[in-house]
């Protein structure tokens, strides 16, 4: 009875323990690293090979966080996760940061209690058939079954779609990338839907990427990026920044080899901590944003080791080129 | 009472000896009770301190709660199953459609798996306890294959090895060319009900209660005067017979819709989808093992001496069996039954992996993370679960009441 009464008064404890919060910063620094959600396997997106080394953009901004807050880029603790089960492991606070080609919504951004930190890549949704059957647009997919993956905005512009131009569907939901992948080698659906770039990296992967064709039709807007809990303004700064400073670098044309050598140039040396007291308002060393370039190297760096166009994910940077260049990437200055 | 009857205790010892702590404090009675006080309140504490802790952080967090969700626009599609049908469910239902397609879905598999589970085990369970030594070997070789592999890889590997085995839909296997079979599920004609439909089904109900009725007739007979006769002539006649002629008379007022190939799929008829089929197929040979196992228990804790003696009397072996040996062994065999059903109910929620849309892939899958309230949705998934588990347990103890011996 006694060790009854002392576990009962110890698991109160506890309990009473848990709603007591420290900063996310604090923590990170606490126990060394940063846990970070990604995507179940995506080649070019997040993707471990063999030996368990973590590659991709989306993996690219979990590194760039470890940098500027641990000055180490390997300092990262990769949480795969179903498109089903990254919200709850980032609101419960399994993770600190969630970077897994997670569309931004007014939903999601305004009622899970989260905040969206930027966008790393501009996607749209799209459709991907057998070249066997000889379908040149998605408007020839009456009748097709769809495969889809749970849990995705994809489900929402599906139906969307198919009901404003007057398409049925069977729609085949599983819950892992894996599944709708087998799904659709397998037959079980004639056209495999999600984010155009998701189905890049599904075509490199295929045995035989001819096989397969991505329609051209693009239905939705899908900005993907970083998203970390809502309450945490320094953590949230962070996040943002630390991607923002990846496309100033860009910007500037400070890449991982140059990042040495920023003299004489007042715009690169504040961004690289030179002067300025920027690095104070965020929490962190001065160091961070050229650990952040030294280590990950700028957003054009990440972009074409990943997905650019000389991988055999073959992305073209599109919309996602700088605003300079034509494209929307744009980050605010750093000053 | 038992309480109060303490509490008066005490104080009657009190009354004639004075309030003493000291009697209070070394009464085993007493102290047990006060135990019991802290250890409830403790309890209810902790949950009031852990709930309260939830809603706080829930709030904190910016979360939202409630259930004004569950009115909301729904907006994706549902593999069209038996629950799309029933609830008439398009992107454009509300969350609560959701969750009722999912129920339904969740139901049907439970449904299924249950008789088909019991009719399994049952067959694998005598089979068992067969003289015939490959029977018997074949039997103990399939308990011990599907018992011991995790009902999750089974559920996997049933469902991938049904899409890879079976033909795309262009070559799909036709029987009559009115089934087909392909890597799309099966596809069976489509009744659609014309007028007058209502009085077959009329007929085929009032079939069924007079049959019962002639059978109780014919039992009491038996009871009466030893005469016994057979009952199934007129129970087929009165079930299939009735409502056939009745069918017949009205002009056939039923159409089927047979399945055609369009340009990707097989369009029209009704399609049982394979993630529905592999699930099902899964859970009941699994749940079969356990139940066969039950069965063979039953039928072993069956004095042998009540074979023998059946056997002497007369009777042949598969009387003996449906006569003396099956209604004792049953008695044994029901409770551990029961619970083989509600595990196979609960294990139904492991259709999220193949994406058969029953209530935890539906509503607990992907209506939570549309919605991403967690606490409300999963709530009602577990509430779900435990109405229909306490409602099969309530069913079948009334069952095993009935089969138990009664007081003699």
């Amino acid at each position: 009875m006694k060790q009854l009464l002392k576990l009962s008064v110890a698991s109160l404890l506890v309990v009473g323990a848990l709603s007591v919060q420290a900063s996310t910063l604090g923590d990170v620094q606490a126990k060394g690293y940063v846990s970070c959600g990604v995507s179940k396997g995506l080649a070019g997106f997040s993707s471990a090979d063999s030996s368990g080394t973590w590659t991709g953009v989306d993996v690219d901004v979990c590194r760039a966080v470890a940098a500027a807050t641990l000055g180490d880029a390997q300092k990262v603790k990769f949480v795969p996760l179903t498109a089903k089960e990254r919200f709850t492991a980032l609101q419960s606070g399994e993770i600190d940061m969630l970077s897994r080609n997670t569309t931004w919504t007014i939903t999601r951004d305004a009622s899970l209690g989260l905040n969206f930190a930027g966008v790393n890549y501009y996607d749209g949704q799209g459709f991907m058939v057998k070249s066997s059957l000889g379908v040149s647009s998605a408007m020839e997919l009456s009748g097709a079954a769809v495969c889809i993956q749970a849990g995705t905005t994809t489900e929402l512009n599906l139906a969307d779609w198919g009901k404003a131009n007057g398409i049925e569907y069977n729609s085949v939901v599983s819950d892992t990338n894996a599944q709708t992948l087998t799904n659709y080698d397998a037959g079980r659906c004639d056209v495999l839907t999600t984010d155009a770039s998701g189905l890049y990296s599904m075509r490199a992967a295929a045995s035989d990427p001819s096989e397969h064709v991505v329609l051209p039709e693009i239905i939705s807007k899908e900005p993907l990026g970083p998203v970390v809990r809502q309450g945490d303004d320094q953590w949230f700064n962070i996040v943002r920044w630390s991607l923002n400073a990846m496309i100033t670098a860009e910007e500037l044309g400070v890449t991982s080899a140059t990042v040495d050598d920023v003299s004489n140039n007042p715009e690169r040396e504040r961004l690289m901590g030179r002067s300025g007291s920027t690095h104070e308002y965020v929490g962190l060393t001065p160091d961070w944003t050229y650990q952040i370039v030294k280590q990950v190297g700028n957003y054009s760096e990440s972009f074409e080791r990943n997905i650019g166009i000389n991988t055999p994910i073959g992305i073209a940077r599109g919309v996602n080129a700088l605003w300079t260049d034509g494209g929307i990437l744009y980050s605010p200055p750093f000053r | 009472m038992y309480m109060k009857k303490i509490i008066l205790d005490s104080l009657g010892k009190s009354q004639h000896r004075g309030l003493n702590f000291r009697d209070m404090l070394y009464n085993n009675e007493a102290r047990a009770f006060f135990f019991q006080i802290v250890t409830f309140v403790l309890v209810v504490g902790l949950f009031y301190t852990a709930i309260g802790n939830l809603f706080q952080n829930i709030d904190e967090r910016g979360i939202n709660t409630g259930f004004t969700f569950l009115k909301n626009r729904a907006g994706f599609d549902i593999l069209p199953f038996l629950g799309n049908y029933v609830v008439n469910y398009t992107p454009e239902s509300s969350n609560f459609s959701v969750f009722y397609v999912g129920l339904v879905n969740t139901l049907v598999v439970a449904f299924v798996g249950i008789i088909l589970s019991t009719l399994i085990g049952l067959l694998i369970g005598i089979a068992r306890l067969s003289n015939n030594y490959l029977v018997a070997k074949l039997a103990g070789g399939y308990i011990e294959l599907f018992r011991n592999v995790p009902i999750l890889l089974q559920i996997l590997f049933w469902y991938n090895l049904f899409i890879n085995l079976f033909p795309h839909p262009k070559q799909s296997f036709a029987f009559f060319d009115i089934m087909f079979l392909n890597q799309r599920g099966l596809y069976l004609p489509k009744p659609i009900p014309e007028d007058g439909f209502m009085l077959v089904t009329i007929s085929l109900l009032l079939g069924i209660t007079a049959s019962y009725f002639v059978k109780k007739h014919y039992k009491k007979k038996h009871e009466l005067t030893g005469i016994h006769t057979s009952t199934w002539p007129f129970s087929i006649a009165l079930i299939l017979g009735l409502p056939i002629i009745v069918f017949l008379i009205l002009g056939s007022p039923l159409q089927f819709d047979i399945a055609v190939l369009g340009k990707f799929n097989l369009r029209g008829g009704m399609n049982v989808v394979p993630e529905f089929l592999a699930l099902t197929f899964a859970l009941s040979v699994y749940t079969a093992t356990y139940i066969a196992e039950a069965i063979r228990s039953g039928i072993e804790a069956v004095d042998k001496g009540q074979k023998e003696a059946a056997a002497a009397i007369g009777l042949t072996p598969t009387q003996s069996l449906k006569l003396i040996i099956l209604p004792q062994a049953l008695r044994v065999a029901i409770p551990p039954t029961i619970n083989q059903y509600l595990n196979l109910t609960k294990n139904s929620s492991l259709a999220t992996a193949i994406g058969y849309p029953e209530l935890m892939s539906a509503f607990g899958g992907t209506v939570l993370n549309q919605v991403g309230q967690a606490v409300e949705i999963l709530a009602m998934a577990m509430l779900v679960y435990l109405v229909i588990s306490l409602f099969i347990s309530l069913l079948l103890n009334y069952v095993n009441n009935k089969m138990a011996i009664q007081g003699r």
